[in-house]
């Protein structure tokens, strides 16, 4: 018998029920009988419990109103609820492939009447599994490995981090080399510094910045991953070993406000790292060109004909309640027609990458009837979309691998808002910078 | 009882290297330091054994770089008792593989070890004699090009690779000096917060040696490779690629 399961104590059925006079003796019975949660064992929900930060796992009292909303669960077997039963069966989560699989996309937690946290109880069970040396899936190791020494999870050169920048077309300046104020920092992120989508979409995002006249300048080789989604995969340590780089970085140059290209960075400088001495006015990109619609909207000069849908990243949604500046730049889009998925704003569902799960592609796919990335544009084929536009990095190259693992490659196009806007202003052409 | 591992900080070959301009080393100043892939598995191999037989790791290892503490407290993270870093003149220059063994050798007959792990090679000893020369310094036994290894009744068994897929086991009287090619398993994973732990609990103990005469070896000239081919990418439908591949192999002759 596998050694981490226990043995329960045994469920009892009464030879002969008599209950408010009536005799329901039977093998059924058993709903009648005593049977109280102390028929399992409680440790194993006590072991995660007891983490600080994931207290909370031992409040589900298995409504289960979080199942049906788990993005892993319409793909596999999932959801709090889920965790919380096996646990009490003798599945210790920090032993199963279950502790890799949630996303913190937080849909249970919008439900949930016990506000059951696993955005915390995630990171916590993750650590304590490798603080007490158990193995963690390889293609997560190589991703933390990476960021521990490059300051990103491609194991791309530091120095390189600014080179997208030659390609640009317009000056991206960089403070290191300008040594000058400016209104606002551009915290550029990993994947659009070294993914070639990514590039493309900072691309885009630059021209935009420079038509608008935006004072504004990035960090290049100084920046290091702002680490939010390791520390969701259970590396702590590393994300504050990041976050306090790049608060000393940050120190050394005057600037008013941050804009992000990436909600998991969004995420980590408003909640994270002003624990840690680092207090910013930080952006999504989204919203700052929300709020310069006025001088945006009469630069959108190309009819755009394309029948698009929008895929709300959890982390600038329902983790930062950013629902409507990215739509409002798709509804100002000429020739755009806009549809909605079923699956939209708080109910959106995840693409999967979120919580480290973008380093777990594989590992979480050998656990899932689809992936979640899969699951999605297949929901965007459905409305009929020709286009699926997104506004976080990790997803335009999630949703393009799924268009072709799904087959519809054809169908379906997967674009930035940031590289639709540049196309309706004539900065870029249809297929990228 | 103990299990020496000795490991080594080479450059990082990620980030780009350069020439120094006087042409005869790295330029030190862009040069980012990682530990050897192989003294990484020589560690993971010495904890599975200590693992199993309760011995104690101790990883030693020749500050060439000014940066070793960064590996040696992760190694201590990942489970060595003791880390001993060799300091001395010789920071920012390249000891030979002969001159390293000699600073190593008295170091490990201080701790008395029943076994000395490194890597088989390493980007300055592609020919992997830091075993062997250790072994033949120490007088004992030896092997390289290990892939696992297990302590038995007072012997080491040791799983070697040799040509075209074949593996030979030997049996290894102890002390002995093993070059380690690959772990039983995968190099472990040790989160930051762990190492950032004991970056304040553990201490490296530091010992001042001098560089043997001599050995260092004098750089002549260093330069990049030049490039020697190129790569051609045929696109079109594949039947056009298939005509142009057959083109190809008809002006080569090969058809």
């Amino acid at each position: 018998m596998d050694p981490s399961l226990k043995k329960v104590a045994e469920v009892w059925e009464r030879e002969t029920a008599i209950v408010e006079g009536m005799d329901i003796s039977g093998p059924w019975n058993r709903m009648f009988g005593q049977r109280v949660i102390w028929d399992y064992s409680p440790d194993l929900i006590e072991e995660i419990a007891q983490l600080p930060g994931a207290e909370s796992f031992a409040w589900c009292y298995q409504c289960g109103k979080c199942v049906p909303v788990c993005p892993v669960d319409v793909v596999g077997d999932y959801g709090p609820r889920k965790l919380y039963r096996r646990a009490q069966t003798g599945i210790n989560l920090l032993d199963s492939p279950d502790l890799w699989l949630c996303t913190t996309c937080a849909n249970c937690l919008r439900v949930c009447p016990k506000l059951v946290d696993m955005v915390q109880i995630m990171p916590a069970a993750r650590e304590h599994a490798m603080l007490t040396g158990r193995a963690i899936p390889a293609e997560l190791q190589e991703a933390l490995e990476n960021t521990a020494i490059y300051g990103n999870p491609l194991g791309q050169p530091a120095r390189k981090r600014e080179a997208w920048v030659k390609d640009a077309g317009v000056p991206v300046p960089i403070l290191h080399q300008i040594q000058r104020p400016v209104e606002w920092l551009w915290w550029v992120e990993c994947y659009p510094s070294y993914h070639p989508r990514g590039i493309d979409a900072s691309i885009a995002l630059a021209r935009i910045f420079n038509a608008l006249g935006l004072d504004f300048a990035i960090l290049g080789r100084e920046e290091k991953c702002a680490g939010d989604s390791q520390r969701l995969a259970g590396e702590r340590g590393l994300f504050e070993m990041l976050a306090e780089e790049n608060i000393r970085t940050l120190a050394k140059y005057e600037f008013r406000h941050i804009v992000v290209t990436d909600p998991h960075a969004l995420n980590a400088f408003r909640k994270h790292y002003p624990k840690l001495g680092g207090q910013y006015d930080v952006w999504h990109y989204t919203t700052l060109l929300a709020r310069e619609l006025p001088k945006l909207q009469p630069l959108l000069t190309k009819s755009l004909p394309y029948r698009v849908t929008f895929h709300d990243p959890c982390y600038l949604g329902r983790h930062n309640g950013e629902y409507d500046a990215p739509r409002q730049l798709i509804q100002a889009l000429p020739g755009v027609e806009f549809v909605e998925m079923l699956r939209c704003r708080e109910n959106s569902y995840c693409c999967g990458g979120g919580g480290g799960g973008m380093w777990l592609d594989s590992f979480a796919a050998g656990h899932q009837r689809r992936r979640l990335s899969e699951e999605r544009v297949l929901e965007a084929v459905s409305t009929g979309a020709d286009t699926l536009v997104v506004c976080c990095p990790y997803e335009v190259s999630r949703f393009e691998d799924a268009a072709k693992s799904t087959g519809v490659e054809g169908r379906l196009r997967v674009r930035d808002i940031a590289e639709l806007l540049a196309e309706a202003m004539g900065l870029i052409g249809e297929d990228a910078a | 009882m103990t299990i020496v591992v000795v490991m080594e900080q080479v450059p990082d070959v990620v980030e780009e290297l350069a020439i120094a301009p006087s042409g005869t080393d790295l330029d030190r100043d862009a040069v980012s330091y990682v530990l050897n892939e192989y003294d990484d598995h020589a560690l993971e191999e010495a904890l599975l054994l200590a693992e199993a037989s309760g011995d104690e790791v101790v990883a030693v290892g020749i500050d060439t770089t000014g940066e070793l503490d960064q590996t040696l407290y992760t190694a201590l993270a990942k489970g060595a008792r003791r880390a001993i870093k060799l300091t001395g003149d010789f920071e920012g220059t390249w000891l030979s593989t002969r001159a390293a063994a000699r600073l190593l050798v008295p170091v490990i007959q201080e701790l008395g070890p029943r076994l000395v792990l490194t890597g088989v090679q390493a980007p300055d000893d592609l020919d992997g004699q830091l075993a062997p020369t250790l072994a033949a310094l120490l007088g004992w036994p030896h092997a390289s090009v290990v892939i696992g290894s297990e302590l038995v009744d007072g012997v080491v068994q040791v799983r070697k690779e040799l040509w075209g897929g074949i593996t030979m086991t030997l049996e290894l009287e102890l002390p002995a000096v093993l070059g380690v090619q690959a772990a039983r398993q995968a190099p472990r994973y040790v989160p930051i917060s762990r190492v950032r732990q004991v970056m304040r609990e553990a201490s490296i103990e530091t010992r001042e040696v001098e560089a043997p005469d001599g050995l260092v070896p004098a750089v002549t000239t260093l330069r990049v490779p030049e490039q020697a081919g190129r790569a051609e990418i045929l696109t079109g439908s594949p039947a056009e690629i298939a005509d142009r591949i057959i083109e190809l192999l008809r002006a080569r002759g090969l058809l």
